[in-house]
């Protein structure tokens, strides 16, 4: 498995992590190195471990990607202290620059 | 050997021997504070030495040792009343930095603490330093710390292990008899064979980790390093349990670590055939067998078993552990937690935090992690992987299912290697090859010394069945003590 160039700038933008071309260079060739030890993993028969956790066909329950979204047992402003334009009010961090009043 | 060693001036007693000259009277915390402060300066542990102490207090340990003086008498005197106890940087603490070894959370101070660092506490133990670490714990050398490499104990040109190559150089240098160290795929346990010390790793669910900065949550597990099995085993006891603040830490009883057996009559101790590979270094074969010859004169039966998706461990764990250190070390992000580098607006904000904050492993995971998780490659490789797991798991399950009690291996390929040696990361990763599955399946493992080879200390690794290290740290008791002086030479 070789990763290219446009695919570690790619999930270096997925990870937001600024990658110079030199690091994106070295991180291709880095990453295919290490993925190609990886390939031993295709000797794992699919079909005898179809209940492994994490496999999404086999037992663990997911509604299908479709619809209009699921209604909510408790509306949002349940759990806010305050709302305003369907936002949550919260506190403002005081490490921010910004100086402008906390709502 | 040119490193600090193990002098005859190295933190004397066992845990039990502290509390109770504390207790007795026979001498004040405070004395035994400054005891491991005047070591830690004799071996120089800073950054100008060993480098294996981040941050350290005398002040604060001071007023710790204060503190304890009233809960001396009766039964407020904990179980480590007085004792000295080295906690790895990636554990939260109140009064400390909690920096992970990384500039991205330089001089962070957590706003609560650690459910293991309440326990110790109430236990009677006291903090003598935070320990060096690879960046957020993802290294076997503690070469990958942002604030510089921790020396080998024996021989500052060596690594002593990792990823808590700090507190396992701590004890062996004798600067305090037990530490905390973290696990995610064996960075107790190694750098606890490197330097000559025991490490527990235990199961999984078995120690909080609340307070534990997350690397990859379905692996991660607190564990203690110490000088004797049962220097481990009193700490370990101190901080076992359920928590209500870690909904994985399991809501099962914690046994006596303390039980002792006389014998290993009835006892099987299993060798599994791909843990001594033909290339295994004949040396540290021979150290097994050693070991497992004192079993055998113990009263234990050898029976050698086969794990046979152990060749899988490596590719899942680098698959596994990456993939969710990707998702977890996303909130350092120059919001909520220390450096933040400006830029322009608040994308350009993350990304120059990020490259700047996090080192090249760490980096280096990340991109790996995203990679996996990714369109297109999750079945190839995230999804094969956790099949992979089910299936070293099953491998586990279906040995100790044989009436095998505990396995026997070595704990690493190797002995110490020097800095700088393993450029290549994966390189890096197999020293590994024998840790990870335990990490993998969830289960409780220890290394314990077995003997040297070229004057490096040598690991003998037990794996045992889920929630059972009460047996596993007996049998290693009387391995230990059945070795002797044999074990460090």
């Amino acid at each position: 498995m070789s990763v290219s160039l446009d695919e570690v700038r790619h999930i270096a933008a997925l990870a937001r992590l600024g990658i110079s071309d030199e690091g994106a260079e070295r991180a291709a060739e880095e990453l295919s190195s290490i993925l190609a030890h990886m390939q031993v993993l295709s000797r794992v028969d699919d079909e005898s471990d179809a209940r492994a956790a994490g496999d999404p066909d086999s037992g663990m329950t997911l509604r299908a990607d479709v619809g209009p979204p699921i209604p909510l047992l408790r509306a949002p402003a349940f759990f806010a202290p305050a709302m305003r334009d369907g936002y949550f009010l919260v506190p403002r961090l005081a490490t921010h620059e910004d100086t402008e009043q906390s709502p | 050997m040119t490193g600090a060693g193990l002098g005859s001036d190295s933190f004397e007693g066992t845990v039990a021997a502290i509390r109770a000259s504390v207790i007795s009277g026979q001498r004040s915390a405070r004395d035994v504070v400054d005891r491991s402060f005047a070591r830690a300066t004799a071996v120089r542990a800073g950054a100008d030495g060993l480098n294996a102490i981040l941050w350290s207090d005398v002040a604060v340990a001071h007023n710790e040792a204060a503190a304890l003086e009233s809960r001396l008498d009766g039964p407020e005197a904990g179980p480590l009343a007085g004792v000295p106890i080295a906690v790895k940087d990636n554990i939260a603490t109140l009064g400390s930095p909690t920096t992970c070894g990384s500039r991205i959370l330089a001089g962070y101070h957590s706003p609560f603490e650690a459910t293991v660092m309440t326990r110790l506490r109430d236990a009677g133990a006291i903090l003598v330093g935070k320990t060096n670490l690879d960046e957020f714990a993802m290294g076997s050398s503690t070469e990958f710390s942002a604030f510089g490499r921790t020396k080998h104990p024996l021989d500052p040109r060596l690594v002593p292990g990792g990823s808590s190559g700090g507190s396992a150089a701590v004890v062996a240098a004798g600067i305090a008899p037990v530490a905390l160290g973290s696990e995610t795929g064996g960075s107790v346990r190694q750098p606890a064979a490197f330097c000559g010390v025991v490490g527990v790793k235990p199961t999984y669910g078995r120690v909080s980790r609340f307070g534990l900065v997350a690397f990859a949550s379905s692996l991660d597990q607190i564990g203690v390093f110490g000088r004797s099995v049962e220097d481990a085993a009193t700490v370990l006891q101190a901080i076992a349990g359920r928590d209500p603040l870690d909904a994985t830490s399991a809501n099962v009883a914690v046994p006596d670590y303390a039980e002792q057996l006389a014998t290993l009559d009835g006892l099987v101790i299993g060798k599994p055939r791909e843990y001594f590979p033909e290339q295994l270094d004949p040396r540290i074969a021979d150290l097994c067998a050693r070991a497992l010859d004192r079993c055998r004169d113990l009263g234990a039966t050898v029976r050698e078993v086969s794990l046979p998706h152990t060749e899988l461990a490596i590719p899942v764990y680098y698959i596994v552990a990456p993939a969710e250190a990707s998702s977890n070390l996303a909130r350092f992000d120059g919001v909520r937690y220390g450096l933040r580098i400006t830029g322009h607006g608040l994308r350009d904000m993350y990304e120059a935090t990020r490259s700047s904050g996090f080192g090249p492993e760490v980096t280096r995971r990340i991109l790996l992690g995203t990679y996996v998780l990714s369109a297109g490659y999750y079945d190839a490789y995230y999804a094969k992987a956790m099949r992979a797991r089910q299936r070293i798991a099953s491998d586990f399950d279906a040995v100790f299912g044989s009436g095998i009690d505990v396995l026997f291996t070595p704990t690493t390929p190797t002995t110490a290697f020097a800095a700088g040696s393993r450029a290549d990361p994966y390189e890096m990763y197999l020293s590994d090859i024998f840790t990870v599955t335990a990490n993998l399946a969830g289960i409780p493992a220890l290394s314990l010394p077995i003997g040297r080879v070229d004057g490096l200390p040598v690991g003998g690794q037990l794996l045992a069945p889920h929630f059972h290290e009460a047996r596993m740290l007996a049998i290693a008791r009387l391995l230990e003590h059945s070795l002797g002086a044999e074990a460090h030479r």
